[in-house]
C-alpha cells in the first residue's frame, strides 16, 4: 500500500472514480427519464384527490379544472378551480413550494371560491425532521364521533384570512388574528410552511382575482 | 498471514443468524426503529436495503481488483449512493403512498452502516459469486430483523398484521408500540432473547 500519491499522477490514481461517476451519472439520467413522468402521474393522482377536500366540497358533485394563471414573478403556475357542475365556482386550489428545514416542502393550499379565506392546507412532499417538523403533514387528533380534540397545525390554516400574511407564533394565538401557533420544537418548518404559503397569495393573487372574474362572466351554456 | 476466507455458503447462512446485521451486529437500527410500525413499511424497507446490498456487493466485487485502498471507501459510497436512489425513484414510481409513509428513510439507506460494511469486508476481498451470497445471506437477516420488531410492534400495537385484523375483538390495542417508546422497549427485549438463545446454544457446544 503506497502512503503517497504519486505528484502529477492524480489521473492515474482516481480514474476510477471519474469513470465510475460517469456511468453512475448516466445512469441516473437514464432512470429518471424513464420513471420521472410516472411520478408526474402519481402526483397528479394525489393532487386531483386532495382538491375536492381542500376546498370542503364533495367530490361526487364538483368538476375539478385546470387553469394557468401568470404570478408577479412572471412564471406562469397551474392553478385547479372546483366548480359544481352547472359551472358555479366552488374554490380554488393552488400549489406551491419553497425551502424547508430540511428540504424543500412542496403544498397545496385551498382558497375560498371569493379568494378571501384559505379552505384547507396539504403537505405534498417534505423532508423534514420525523416526528418534529413533519408534524405539518398531520391530521387533527379526532374523537369517535369526527369532533377535533388536538388541533394539527395545516388545519389552524383554515379559515384564515388571505388578506394579511399569516404570522408563527409560539404561544396561543390571539382570536381573530392571522396567527398560527408554531409546532414544539420545530419553529423552523413552522415558519417555512408559512412563508410559502404567504408567497404563494401575494405572487398569485392578483393573477386568481382576474380569474375569478373571467371565469365568473356570463358564460354560454353548453 | 494465511486466512481461510468463509465460502460462499458460510457467508450466506452466517448473515441470517450468527452473524445477523441487527441482533448481533448492532448495525442498520435507525431504521429499524423508525420503519417497524406496520409489516408494510418494514418488508418495503427490507427490499430496498436488499436490492442496494446486493447490487453494491456485485459491483464492488467486479470491480475489486481496480480499487485504490485510499479511494475505496469513496468508490462504496458512490456505488451505495446511485442504487439507493434509483431504489429511492422506483418506489416513488410503483408504490408511491408506501414511498411517502417511509419519508427520507429510503434516502437514509445510504448510510445504513451494514451495507458499507459488506462492500468493505467481503465484496471488496471476494469474489462475486461470494459477494453475492453474502449480499443475500445479509438482506435475509435484515428482513428477519425488520420481520420480528414489526410483527410485535404491529400486532400488539395496532392488532392487525399486514393490515389484516388478527388481535380477537377484546383486544385493547398497546398505543405505546406504534410509537417511539415501544420501538426501542421491542428491539431492547427481542436483543435480549436473542442473547439468551446464543447463551444456550454456546453452553449446549461446550
Amino acid at each position: 500500500m503506497s502512503d503517497q500519491p504519486q505528484k502529477g499522477g492524480y489521473i492515474k490514481q482516481a480514474w476510477l472514480v471519474l469513470l465510475l461517476a460517469l456511468c453512475y451519472g448516466a445512469a441516473l439520467a437514464g432512470v429518471q427519464t424513464a420513471l420521472g413522468p410516472i411520478i408526474e402521474e402519481n402526483k397528479k393522482r394525489e393532487i386531483n384527490s386532495q382538491v375536492p377536500i381542500l376546498v370542503g366540497v364533495d367530490p361526487e358533485t364538483t368538476d375539478v379544472e385546470k387553469v394557468e394563471v401568470t404570478g408577479k414573478d412572471d412564471k406562469t403556475k397551474a392553478v385547479y378551480v372546483a366548480k359544481t357542475k352547472d359551472g358555479e365556482l366552488l374554490g380554488w386550489v393552488i400549489r406551491a413550494s419553497g425551502q424547508g428545514f430540511a428540504d424543500r416542502i412542496e403544498i397545496l393550499l385551498g382558497l375560498s371560491a371569493d379568494l378571501k379565506t384559505i379552505t384547507g392546507l396539504y403537505v405534498l412532499d417534505q423532508k423534514e425532521t420525523p416526528g418534529l417538523g413533519d408534524k405539518i403533514r398531520s391530521d387533527s387528533e379526532r374523537d369517535e364521533e369526527g369532533n377535533i380534540v388536538a388541533m394539527s397545525y395545516r388545519d389552524m390554516y383554515i379559515g384564515k384570512s388571505t388578506g394579511e400574511p399569516i404570522t408563527i407564533v409560539k404561544r396561543t394565538p390571539e382570536e381573530g388574528t392571522n396567527q398560527i401557533e408554531a409546532i414544539t420544537a420545530a419553529t423552523v418548518s413552522s415558519d417555512k410552511v408559512a412563508d410559502i404559503v404567504n408567497s404563494a397569495i401575494d405572487n398569485l393573487g392578483d393573477a386568481l382575482d382576474a380569474k375569478r372574474t373571467e371565469l365568473s362572466a356570463p358564460q354560454a351554456n353548453n | 498471514m494465511a486466512n481461510i476466507e468463509p465460502t460462499a455458503m458460510e457467508r450466506f447462512i452466517n448473515g441470517v443468524l450468527p452473524e445477523n446485521p441487527v441482533y448481533r451486529q448492532l448495525l442498520g437500527m435507525c431504521p429499524i426503529l423508525a420503519v417497524t410500525g406496520s409489516m408494510a413499511t418494514a418488508m418495503t424497507m427490507a427490499g430496498a436495503t436488499a436490492f442496494v446490498l446486493i447490487m453494491a456487493n456485485l459491483i464492488v466485487s467486479i470491480i475489486r481488483g481496480l480499487l485504490k485502498p485510499h479511494l475505496r471507501i469513496l468508490v462504496f459510497t458512490l456505488t451505495i449512493a446511485t442504487f439507493v436512489t434509483i431504489a429511492d425513484r422506483a418506489l416513488q414510481a410503483f408504490l408511491y403512498d408506501l414511498s411517502k409513509e417511509l419519508g427520507p428513510y429510503i434516502p437514509l439507506i445510504i448510510v445504513n452502516c451494514l451495507i458499507i460494511s459488506r462492500c468493505e469486508i467481503c465484496a471488496s476481498k471476494q469474489g462475486p459469486h461470494i459477494a453475492l451470497m453474502d449480499a443475500f445471506g445479509m438482506s435475509l437477516g435484515f428482513a428477519l430483523a425488520l420481520a420480528s420488531l414489526a410483527t410485535v410492534r404491529e400486532v400488539l400495537g395496532n392488532g392487525t398484521w399486514f393490515g389484516l385484523t388478527v388481535m380477537p375483538d377484546w383486544w385493547t390495542n398497546w398505543g405505546i408500540m406504534v410509537l417511539p417508546p415501544g420501538a426501542f422497549l421491542g428491539l431492547g427485549l427481542l436483543l435480549g432473547l436473542v442473547e439468551w438463545m446464543q447463551m444456550v446454544r454456546a453452553k449446549k457446544e461446550n
